[in-house]
């Protein structure tokens, strides 16, 4: 699987530019997965413990309960949204520190 | 010969054209387990919709709405959010680090054997009982929907068998993510029609849909009954209702990123930014079908009703009834055929699934140490064990029989895969201290105390039985792996996997080293 000149991971793995990645990462990913998490369990844990406010209707003959439940669908399209945007940004820093990969050697089979 | 049978007939030789010019174009292993890694973005988020939406999605929550009204539609809501921890989490460095299997990310910094033994057991268990329930519930819908053909449950059984092996014996990958995008498109637009027909039926109008919604009329011991369809609770009852949700949706959103036939997937397109866009696809596919489920469901109870559906073949025979009240014979005979190339596309994959982990990481790595005993070892073995594992599956469901309670082995697959395979997958990526001992315990602690507590619990002991309250076990089952993991990994000692961790995170993190599509 590894060609004649293995990538230089513990080098990259140091280089400020790799560290600038996973901390642009984290700094999506973390909030973005906490958030999901609480949204989406805040709906079994509502219906279940407090029935009598989620079945309050406030439009025609929804009621919280089912527009909670669709608003799950539009949040979790937004952060696939949101996070193919980011994304982008990552994708540049990552090329970024793989062109650091055999920088200071002469040339580098694909 | 009826429609029905026609029409799936007809799927069926689109399904065989698919796999004979699959076989020749397939040749090699990367061919065989990753379709050459050449599928594109949009091909492998319908494939992964084709492979994730079984049978249970489609006749099971629509008939979960018909009978239960909200808990039913709120049962689906988490079909889709968990979708959201394979795109943030697992889909991209898997993508980069692995190469055929989910066992491979495990393998990157850690002793491959035993890591890789457990990870095969682990896969098979998942991949096996979920195929017999699929499989079960195949032959049960033939003697629903196909009563006037003459088809009996062994033959159905049989059948879809001997197809999921023929798929994956001969077309590899390639044609199983062809079946899968086929089916995809086809349970979409059924399912589309079926809710344009529904809101036509009340004029496209949501808010008479709505309105009938909050109206619907049924018998209950004798007397009728109106009942608001919105109001939660209908299901999912005092004391553990809530408590089971929640459990339930543990094993959604941390099991869903631990399937090993979904995670294949990710080897089948050329990088991790594809396999990115093939999650956003899915998305988009698995939220509409729910979305739609609200016409399925709510449509079934209003139009068909719960006493007309329970006197003509019962709960999971709302779908296909409410589309013979608005589409007849035909319509019927369509949606039938949907519902069984539904259960087709999902037995591929489990097939190519298992076939896959017991010949690279069982077969090669732990029995042979690695070391190639020639170019198509690997694809031979994996061949021979995907008809194995069909044989297998096919004699286990007509063991079964018809009536078998099999609901439960699916809920049982996503404990597995919530308790085992994602602790031992999410530690691997992101904790340097974690090691081969942390692994086989979250692992080995995982897939017995989900197999153990729906062995005590209301699913199979029943209610007035049930030693554990609860029928998802997710809820005590993934703080077990994951305490598992961190337990072993702090008491061994062994700091031998952290040599590897800045290599995994490079690698993972900017694709380097990652594996190229072969070049056709």
């Amino acid at each position: 699987m590894s060609s004649h000149r293995p990538p230089e991971w513990d080098r990259l793995a140091a280089t400020p530019q790799f560290h600038a990645l996973l901390r642009a990462k984290s700094a999506f990913v973390v909030p973005a997965c906490l958030f999901f998490c609480a949204y989406y369990f805040a709906l079994p844990v509502l219906v279940g413990y407090f029935p009598a406010f989620m079945n309050r209707r406030v439009l025609g003959p929804l009621n919280i309960a089912y527009l909670f439940a669709l608003s799950q669908f539009v949040m979790a399209w937004l952060i696939a949204f949101l996070y193919t945007r980011a994304a982008r940004r990552f994708d540049a820093m990552a090329e970024e520190v793989v062109r650091l990969n055999g920088a200071n050697e002469g040339t580098r089979a694909q | 010969m009826n429609a029905p049978l026609l029409i799936f007939l007809a799927f069926v030789a689109l399904t065989l054209a698919i796999t004979a010019w699959a076989a020749r174009r397939s040749s090699g292993a990367a061919s065989f387990f990753a379709a050459g890694r050449r599928i594109t973005g949009w091909q492998n988020g319908l494939a992964v919709a084709g492979d994730y939406m079984s049978a249970a999605s489609f006749l099971g929550i629509a008939g979960l709405i018909a009978f239960n009204g909200y808990d039913g539609f709120m049962y689906s809501v988490g079909w889709l959010v968990a979708y959201l921890t394979v795109l943030l989490v697992v889909a991209e460095p898997l993508r980069n680090a692995g190469k055929y299997t989910m066992a491979d990310i495990l393998a990157y910094r850690l002793s491959p054997r035993p890591v890789r033994a457990m990870a095969a057991l682990a896969t098979l268990t998942v991949s096996t009982f979920y195929m017999i329930a699929q499989m079960v519930g195949a032959g049960a819908l033939v003697s629903l929907l196909l009563k006037d053909s003459g088809i009996s449950y062994t033959t159905a059984v049989t059948g879809v068998g001997l197809l999921m092996i023929v798929y994956v014996v001969f077309g590899g990958m390639l044609a199983t993510t062809w079946v899968q995008i086929v089916k995809a498109v086809l349970l979409m637009a059924g399912t589309l029609l079926l809710s344009v027909l529904v809101l036509g039926h009340f004029g496209y109008s949501f808010a008479a849909f709505f309105d009938a919604v909050a109206h619907v009329r049924y018998t209950v011991n004798g007397l009728p009954v109106e009942q608001d369809f919105f109001t939660p609770g209908l299901k999912y009852k005092p004391p553990y209702g809530a408590l089971d949700l929640i459990s339930l949706g543990m094993a959604l959103i941390f099991g869903t990123a631990g399937l090993p036939h979904i995670l294949i997937r990710f080897y089948t397109v050329p990088d991790a930014r594809t396999a990115r866009v093939s999650v956003v696809w899915a998305m988009a596919i698995i939220g509409a079908f729910y979305v739609m489920t609200t016409f399925l469901g709510f449509g079934a109870a209003t139009i068909v009703g719960r006493d007309f559906i329970t006197t003509h073949g019962g709960i999971n025979m709302s779908a296909p009834l409410l589309a013979q009240a608005l589409g007849g014979d035909t319509f019927f005979a369509f949606i039938s055929a949907v519902a069984f190339a539904t259960i087709l596309a999902v037995v591929a994959g489990l097939t190519i699934s298992a076939s896959s982990s017991f010949s690279h990481d069982f077969w090669s790595n732990v029995v042979h140490h690695g070391s190639p005993r020639g170019p198509y070892e690997e694809v031979r073995v994996a061949r021979i064990t995907a008809f194995v594992v069909g044989v297998v599956a096919i004699a286990l469901a007509i063991l079964l029989g018809p009536g078998a309670n099999v609901a439960f082995l699916v809920g049982l697959a996503f404990a597995v895969a919530a308790s085992a395979n994602l602790p031992a997958i999410v530690l691997s990526i992101f904790w340097k201290r974690f090691n081969t001992a942390g692994a086989v315990a979250a692992l080995g602690a995982g897939l017995a105390s989900s197999i153990l507590l729906i062995l005590i619990g209301p699913s199979v002991r029943g209610p007035a039985n049930a030693l554990f309250p609860l029928e998802n076990p997710g809820i005590v089952s993934i703080p077990i792996g994951f305490a598992a993991a961190v337990l072993a990994t702090l008491a061994s000692g062994d700091r031998t996997s952290e040599a590897k961790f800045a290599e995994l995170q490079v690698r993972g993190n900017t694709g380097l080293g990652a594996e190229k599509p072969t070049a056709h």
